[in-house]
């Protein structure tokens, strides 16, 4: 008998020290957690946030109304505001074409529609250089084009250059939001529509559309976000300040004079962005928990 | 015989419509805006003399900017490794107040334009930033030194490798661990085991995606890293945007292609891991 | 014949799905597609409903070809194994979506659609959304979905198989009197041989991308044609040396037999009251609880032999000697199956199926 209350009591105390090992595991987790995202990530926005009201309001008013930075946001408004539009029509279709049929090299377009990724953004703006620049084999098209209509059109170091950056290296966005969730959802649906007699179109408002607009939004937000906020590949092929600048290249020149006041003023434009970028964080995260709490109810049902 | 019939390549039934249409759209925007203009780097490139474009490439800084960018990607992808893991573990398998906001955070750096946590990362870090100052002071210096480069791709990396991790996490099941402690392993025997191997494809990818992204970053990296030749804190993306601003494109498209290369190999690499995973994941 | 398949192949990259399939289906009957996974019946329906195109071979349904019209054409009611319901929609515009691309008037929509509801017990329901039924429910919805377009043939995928046990045998009688009651022809695909006596008027069997035997339930069951048939169908056991056992023949070229339960009388040691001559005797090996009978497993000189044994008897123990009655058995070569009788107790038959 005493024996065995020993034991039990050794047992119970080995239970103990288990439970507090674990319980000092957790807040060491926790504690290297929080401040790793303090440091590596809260940090950065504070000081964001105090170098642009460095010197007052007053000023941090003028520099985001300047000149400069109100053609470039106008700019970046434009380029994004294509860029969406394009890669929303783009994804929707590619995704269309992923989940919906089976065909030889399906994985080989999957890949590539996700090269931008995994791309340098420098390489981006060297590769639309390399095409429609004074080297570039399209380059002679536009001038011949331009010759006979008497058009100026430039697309390398003018406008629609900085739009086609901003398209590729938001291209995939969309798509790879979408994608998953059709491919979670199956195509029985739209086959059981399709038996039916139902049209292209009418399948994809009715049945597919539902299904995926939490994860269009998304995918739109997450396409507007990095859109707004491009620079490698812009800044390869946008050269002149006030005019074919977006804001990143803005902040960028304005951080480069070196003086206190631009730089202040650089990081008063870059606020413009930030605060996007916490709207888009927000946004993302109720989306989540829409998608979450959702998955727990069907999961439920 | 029966089994010499000759079989007709059969008619692929599509009942769902709009393969062409949405085959042909996908197709020509993907050639358009992403292949044709990536070819016309290559096609640039391959071009040039073997001789010339071993050359161009082999040149001390370009040498230089490649090791730099390679090792400094590397080393901070581990350490985004090791972090991620942290983090992604305390995101799912604790409550603790402040959770949600937490979880938020790990997604600042897709959000936050580069150019704009490049400067941020720049200015906390140097001699008279909020960082920068008291760690000047205990004589580490981060802004303009590879120190610096490694603190802007942690910044840049990191929500790939938490943001991979933490479903499969997820999807772990508590009686998988609970099974290993009954069987007597300790918690971290159970955790090294039983539950890294697990999380190995997921970290890999998550891995090759902050490496890969690392490789080729610019607007996060370029102000913090000083640029300087001399200490070799030039990385790969500033000395393709300094040749191009030179107007010295063979070198450029030299160097790109290069780095082309390695992005493929790293995307294919991230490709086949992620299939094996699907493979695995579907065969339970 | 009301739809028809001939010579029809189906291969997908080195694996032949249908391997000169044909077969014909009367108007009205309600037809099971029965045979293991991956045994291409699942593949049959897709290509009769234009899901899948044939390599080779020809369909018709009301004796008109249809291989070249459209699944949207085919005049066709598919209930998909997942059912495959409009999750955005309502179980009313789940039911009345085909009839609106038919652009059949809102009224005599409604009016049709109602009738369905009612017929299918799913009156009051009609606003609710898939993930708010029951997995019967929804099935029910399927199938309401799939007549309303007035189909000339109805196609069922697995139709059963993502229901409880309790309520599937409810479903699988309710399926049974609705398909008579319309008197629609119909095909279901399944691989519970259960599922498939019960509710089909006629069985085609298929293993291995061919059909290995059609027929009505009780043909299947009393005479299965192939080795196949007679292993897939009952719960058979396998025996080699079956000319050992007492009132059995070898048979020239066969080497394998199948002996069913009910083919075996278990009487306890001595008490077989007659045809000793024909009587083996063994050891009990094994005894398994079915709750309303007891499987025995009984070694005769090496051979085991499954038979059933009464609640209601004196319970048998493992190792006890018995007496067994062999009344028949299915011997196989390697294409045919041959029902053999014992041969020691014929005229006196007391056995029937």
């Amino acid at each position: 008998m005493a024996d065995d209350k020993n034991r039990m009591g050794k047992v119970m105390n080995e239970q103990e020290k288990f439970e507090k090992r674990k319980k000092i595991t957790k807040y060491v987790l926790i504690t290297i957690s929080v401040l790793f995202v303090f440091f590596m990530l809260v940090m950065p926005l504070f000081c964001i946030v105090s170098s642009s009201l460095k010197q007052g309001l007053g000023f941090y008013f003028k520099s985001v109304s300047s000149k400069y930075v109100v053609s470039a946001l106008k700019v970046t408004l434009f380029a994004t505001v294509i860029a969406v539009v394009i890669n929303t029509f783009f994804g929707l279709c590619a995704a269309w074409v992923t989940t919906k049929f089976s065909f030889k090299g399906k994985q080989v377009l999957a890949t590539l529609i996700d090269i931008p990724f995994s791309i340098s953004p420098v390489i981006v703006g060297l590769a639309f250089l390399m095409t429609f620049g004074r080297l570039g084999w399209f380059y002679p098209v536009i001038r011949w084009f331009n010759s006979v209509f008497g058009a100026n059109v430039r697309i390398a170091f003018a406008i629609p250059g900085v739009v086609l950056a901003t398209i590729f290296v938001t291209f995939p966005f969309v798509s790879r939001e979408i994608i998953p969730v059709l491919n979670a959802q199956g195509k029985d649906e739209e086959e059981a529509a399709a038996l039916m007699g139902a049209g292209g179109f009418k399948i994809f408002f009715k049945i597919t559309f539902p299904q995926i607009k939490w994860a269009l939004i998304y995918g739109i937000i997450l396409c507007t976000s990095r859109a707004l906020g491009e620079f490698g590949a812009v800044n390869a092929l946008s050269k002149t300040r006030g005019e074919t600048f977006t804001l990143p290249l803005e902040i960028d020149a304005l951080y480069m004079s070196g003086t206190e006041n631009s730089i202040t003023a650089a990081f008063a434009a870059s606020s413009i962005l930030v605060i996007i970028a916490v709207v888009v964080l927000v946004l993302r995260n109720i989306l989540e928990y829409r998608a979450k709490k959702k998955g727990q109810e069907q999961a439920a049902s | 015989m029966e089994e010499t019939v000759k079989l007709k390549k059969a008619k692929k039934t599509r009942v769902i419509p709009g393969f062409k249409l949405t085959m042909g759209i996908t197709v020509t925007m993907l050639s358009l805006i992403v292949l044709i203009p990536l070819a016309s780097v290559m096609v640039y490139s391959l071009k040039l003399p073997p001789s010339e474009f071993i050359k161009l490439i082999t040149k001390q800084n370009v040498v230089y900017a490649f090791t730099t960018s390679i090792v400094c990607s590397f080393i901070a992808a581990v350490i985004n490794v090791i972090f991620g893991v942290i983090l992604a573990w305390t995101l799912v398998k604790y409550d603790f107040p402040g959770k949600r906001i937490l979880d938020g955070f790990i997604e600042l750096p897709f959000a936050l334009p580069t150019a704009v946590a490049g400067i941020t990362l720049s200015k906390m870090y140097s001699d008279t930033g909020i960082l920068g100052k008291p760690l000047a002071a205990i004589g580490i210096k981060v802004s303009y030194t590879h120190l610096g480069i490694i603190v802007a791709l942690i910044f840049i990396g990191i929500p790939f490798v938490v943001r991979n991790v933490q479903p499969v996490l997820e999807k772990l099941d508590g009686q998988y661990e609970e099974a290993a402690y009954i069987l007597g392993a300790s918690p971290s025997k159970t955790f090294f085991k039983v539950i890294l191997p697990e999380l190995r494809p997921a970290i890999l990818t998550g891995f090759g995606l902050a490496f890969a992204r690392g490789i080729g970053e610019y607007g996060s990296v370029i102000y913090i890293s000083g640029n300087s030749a001399k200490e070799h804190t030039q990385v790969v993306s500033y000395v393709i945007m300094q040749k191009l601003s030179y107007i010295d494109y063979a070198s450029a498209t030299a160097i790109a292609l290069v780095m082309l290369v390695i992005s493929f190999l790293l995307l294919f690499a991230i490709n086949v891991i992620q299939m094996k995973q699907a493979k695995r994941t579907n065969n339970i | 014949m009301y739809v028809e398949m001939k010579n029809i192949y189906k291969q997908y990259g080195d694996f032949r799905a249908s391997d000169n399939v044909s077969f014909g289906i009367e108007k009205g009957k309600l037809v099971a597609l029965l045979g293991p996974s991956g045994s291409g019946k699942t593949t049959l329906l897709r290509m009769i409903a234009g899901l899948e195109t044939p390599n080779a071979g020809d369909i018709f349904i009301d004796g008109k070809r249809v291989n070249d019209i459209p699944a949207s054409k085919r005049g066709i009611g598919f209930v998909f194994q997942s059912y495959a319901l409009f999750r955005y929609m309502t179980v009313y515009d789940n039911v009345a979506f085909g009839l609106e691309l038919q652009k059949v008037p809102k009224a005599e929509i409604k009016e049709r659609v109602m009738k369905l509801l009612e017929i299918t017990g799913l009156s009051g329901m009609e606003k609710r959304y898939p993930n708010q039924l029951s997995g019967g429910q929804r099935q029910r919805v399927a199938f309401a979905r799939a007549l309303a377009p007035n189909p000339q043939v109805l196609l069922l995928d697995e139709p059963f198989a993502a229901i409880d046990a309790k309520v599937r045998s409810e479903l699988r009688l309710w399926l049974r009197s609705m398909v008579t009651q319309l008197g629609i022809t119909s095909i279901f695909v399944t691989h519970d041989q259960d599922e498939a006596v019960e509710v089909a008027d006629e069985i085609i069997i298929t293993n291995h991308g061919k059909i290995e035997q059609m027929g009505t339930p009780s043909q299947i069951y009393k005479s299965p044609d192939t080795p196949f048939v007679a292993q897939f169908i009952g719960r058979p056991s396998e025996v080699h040396n079956y000319d050992t056992l007492n009132g059995f023949d070898k048979i020239e070229g066969a080497d394998k037999a199948v002996i069913r339960p009910e083919f075996v009388k278990i009487s306890k040691f001595g008490k077989l009251d007659r045809y000793m001559s024909a009587a083996e005797t063994g050891i009990v090996e094994d005894v398994v609880f079915r709750g309303n009978r007891l499987d025995v497993t009984i070694d005769v000189h090496g051979i085991k032999i499954t038979g059933e044994w009464s609640l209601e008897k004196d319970s048998l123990e493992i190792g006890e000697k018995v007496n067994l009655l062999i009344y028949r058995i299915y011997v196989m070569d390697d294409t045919k199956a041959y029902l053999c009788e014992n041969k020691e107790m014929q005229e006196d038959d007391v056995f029937y199926i």
